[in-house]
């Protein structure tokens, strides 16, 4: 019992948030993160006789009606199963996390207050949940593309990692800071729903993302182009770039107007790649804002 | 500096609770006043104190006093307002059993998840699973969610998979209190093997004579303050003088430079016997055995009999007194015969020195070390003759 005789010394200060230390005790910790996803989508799925299928089943509705409603509702936009889902799987795990990550800390107050634990493994479960509800509904949606000869489009799929990985960061670091702030604020997850309903319809989900792109391409507000103010709303980049990735194609019916943002692909790999550093800066703040904040998460619960 | 570093050193700790009163006003009133309603709360108060590495520390106090506050603090769940903690070796802490049990999972899911949160990886849980089976004898209920357990089940459950944690320090907060009797033995034999295998513990619990019977050393938290802190013997009669309510704060239990020991002291009761209760008008005998360490001359032995709820000298009563030399000697029996207990019911304490009759030296005093209970005898009503005058009165 040598082996891990490490001094740990704990005082008023609260500790520096060094993030290589904070990834090797989250690291140390990992099976308890996914003994809590695992929980997660069993309590889920519990008492349900087809369990996961249900995760399944909700894109799977989204395609069949969409297929059949498609010409009323997704008016000038061919193959709108296609373009709908690969942006509305996108913001299902975005919008999944922040609300499952500001509850996370307080639907787990027991914890909290009786183990000691990382805290950051909370919020994570629920983007972790999020996650595999995510890579589940990319699998139907992918088999779709392929069986109703959709087909992907190359190389344009290759924007689909970037983008996955940035929507990752993007979610965990905003997981994270809402966990933080909703322990001492509760109005915060309330404030939360509402301003999520008007994300959703600032994003270009259910409409083409070439309309708000003619909208603004030639306004200009400060001297900055109202559209790349426009993408500083991360998630406009990223379902952007999903679209791009899996639906493809800008212009599918020439000469009608575009579908997708009428840019080059890599203009648009540029612009991710700002976003996901964006992510990257933010999730370093919100983590060690957390970090910071989670040592007092016992007595405030 | 010599020996094993502590496993556990606290210095000066101290941790303040913010009490927010909340009272059911007017919205109106609550956005006014909204942050004027705390209350602060000091839960512990510049505690200092180190568990040596493969020792048994217990912790005692009665509720609220802090114990679990200390141990919170200890376990990191808890930042302190001030001072430090510093702690060697992996930890894990027993605050809550089955921690994280959820009532949808299985027995054996909720194994797996509970203890990941004690710190066991999985090929560790594996390992164990079966001795936490047996251990919690519901081998066939493993597999049925926990929403269908009992109380008692679920108890047990917890508790097996905390014995099976793997820690350099761990920590226990009262749980050992739980499941019937045969249950608890087999817990506090798994006490025991952690201290044959060198593990640091610290035991918050109210059982005093667990305390006393597994524990190296022992505190005593008294609203927040260390109130005593030492052998778990002493410590433990410390906190039986404050469950009757009395306090000393100058106290020393026992001091001298033990030349002369006091080996052993009975209070002998009119029965015979070295303990219950002492029946007022009743003889007591309070028996001292003295042993010389070094010879010493002029050994003077002094008794005093104190009033349990005033802590006021009742009795004094010393051998010089009686005029009685003592000499030199290994080892002597002295008695002090009360012949009939003449003061109130209610707890008494004896002090008991040894000093230098000429010097005043004090070789060894046990102060308010023993105590005894005076009551009532308790008497049956008599049918008595009693003369009655009958007067007959015409109105």
């Amino acid at each position: 019992m040598t082996a891990t005789s490490e001094t740990v010394e704990r005082t008023s200060e609260s500790p520096h948030f060094r993030a290589r230390e904070r990834f090797r005790d989250l690291y140390a910790h990992r099976e308890i993160l996914s003994n809590l996803i695992r929980k997660e989508l069993k309590v889920k799925y519990a008492a349900s006789v087809l369990g996961a299928v249900w995760s399944i089943l909700n894109p799977l509705v989204y395609l069949a009606v969409f297929t059949f409603v498609a010409k009323v509702l997704g008016a000038g936009i061919p193959d709108y199963p296609v373009y709908l889902l690969s942006g509305l799987l996108a913001w299902n795990l975005f919008s999944a996390s922040l609300t499952g990550g500001a509850s996370s800390v307080l639907d787990n107050a027991n914890l909290v207050k009786k183990v000691a634990f990382p805290r950051e493994i909370l919020p994570l479960s629920t983007v972790g949940v999020a996650l595999v509800d995510f890579v589940l509904q990319s699998v139907v949606l992918f088999t779709f593309i392929v069986v109703s000869g959709y087909g992907f489009h190359w190389p344009e799929l290759a924007l689909w990692p970037l983008a996955f990985v940035t929507l990752v960061v993007l979610s965990v670091a905003l997981a994270l800071w809402f966990a933080a702030v909703n322990v001492r604020y509760r109005d915060v997850g309330h404030l939360l729903n509402i301003g999520l309903v008007v994300w959703f319809w600032a994003t270009p989900i259910v409409y083409a993302g070439y309309q708000v792109e003619a909208l603004t391409r030639p306004r200009e507000i400060l001297g900055i182009p109202a559209f790349f103010l426009y993408l500083l709303n991360p998630m406009a980049t990223i379902v952007g770039s999903f679209h791009r990735a899996l639906y493809g194609v800008v212009r599918p019916n020439l000469p009608a107007e575009p579908v997708l943002f009428d840019v080059t692909l890599g203009w648009l790999v540029g612009v991710l790649a700002l976003t996901l550093v964006a992510s990257l800066v933010a999730l370093r703040f919100t983590w060690a804002y957390f970090f910071v904040r989670s040592g007092d998460f016992a007595e405030e619960l | 500096m010599t020996g094993p570093a502590p496993a556990i050193e606290v210095h000066d700790l101290s941790k303040r609770f913010r009490v927010f009163r909340e009272k059911p006003t007017s919205v109106k009133q609550r956005v006014l006043t909204a942050h004027a309603r705390a209350d602060d709360f000091w839960a512990l108060r510049d505690i200092t104190l180190d568990v040596g590495e493969g020792s048994t520390f217990g912790l005692i106090g009665h509720n609220g006093s802090g114990k679990t506050t200390l141990l919170k603090c200890i376990a990191g769940i808890l930042r302190p307002t001030s001072g430090t903690i510093r702690q060697r070796g992996r930890l894990a802490a027993l605050l809550e059993l089955g921690a994280g049990f959820h009532p949808e999972l299985t027995g054996r899911e909720n194994v797996y998840l509970n203890a990941s949160f004690l710190g066991l990886s999985r090929r560790q849980t594996d390992a164990a699973y079966d001795d936490i089976v047996a251990f919690a004898e519901i081998e066939e209920f493993m597999d049925n969610q926990v929403k269908f357990y009992s109380s008692g089940m679920l108890v047990r459950l917890g508790f097996a998979v905390a014995v099976h944690v793997d820690p350099d320090v761990l920590l226990v907060d009262e749980v050992l209190a739980v499941g019937d009797e045969a249950f608890q033995a087999k817990c506090i034999e798994r006490v025991r093997e952690f201290q044959r295998e060198g593990r640091t513990i610290v035991l918050v619990t109210h059982a005093l004579d667990t305390v006393r019977e597994i524990c190296d050393r022992a505190a005593m938290l008294h609203h927040g303050d260390l109130h005593a802190l030492g052998h778990p013997d002493d410590v433990v009669r410390e906190m039986r003088y404050v469950l009757l309510g009395v306090t000393d704060p100058g106290f020393v239990p026992e001091q001298g430079t033990r030349e002369a020991e006091i080996a052993e002291v009975q209070i002998v009761r009119a029965n015979g016997k070295g303990e219950g209760p002492v029946l007022l008008g009743d003889p007591v005998t309070i028996v001292i055995d003295v042993r010389m360490n070094e010879p010493v001359d002029d050994l003077d032995v002094d008794v005093a009999v104190l009033d349990g709820a005033t802590n006021h000298p009742v009795l004094d009563a010393r051998t010089s007194g009686a005029g009685i030399e003592l000499g030199r000697f290994d080892k002597k029996r002295v008695r002090f015969k009360i012949p009939a207990f003449p003061y109130n019911p209610g707890k008494y304490w004896v002090t008991i020195g040894l000093s230098n009759r000429a010097s005043g030296h004090l070789y060894h005093v046990q102060t308010q070390r023993y105590l005894f209970e005076a009551v009532d005898a308790p008497k049956v009503q008599e049918r008595v003759a009693v003369p009655v005058a009958v007067e007959v009165e015409d109105l």
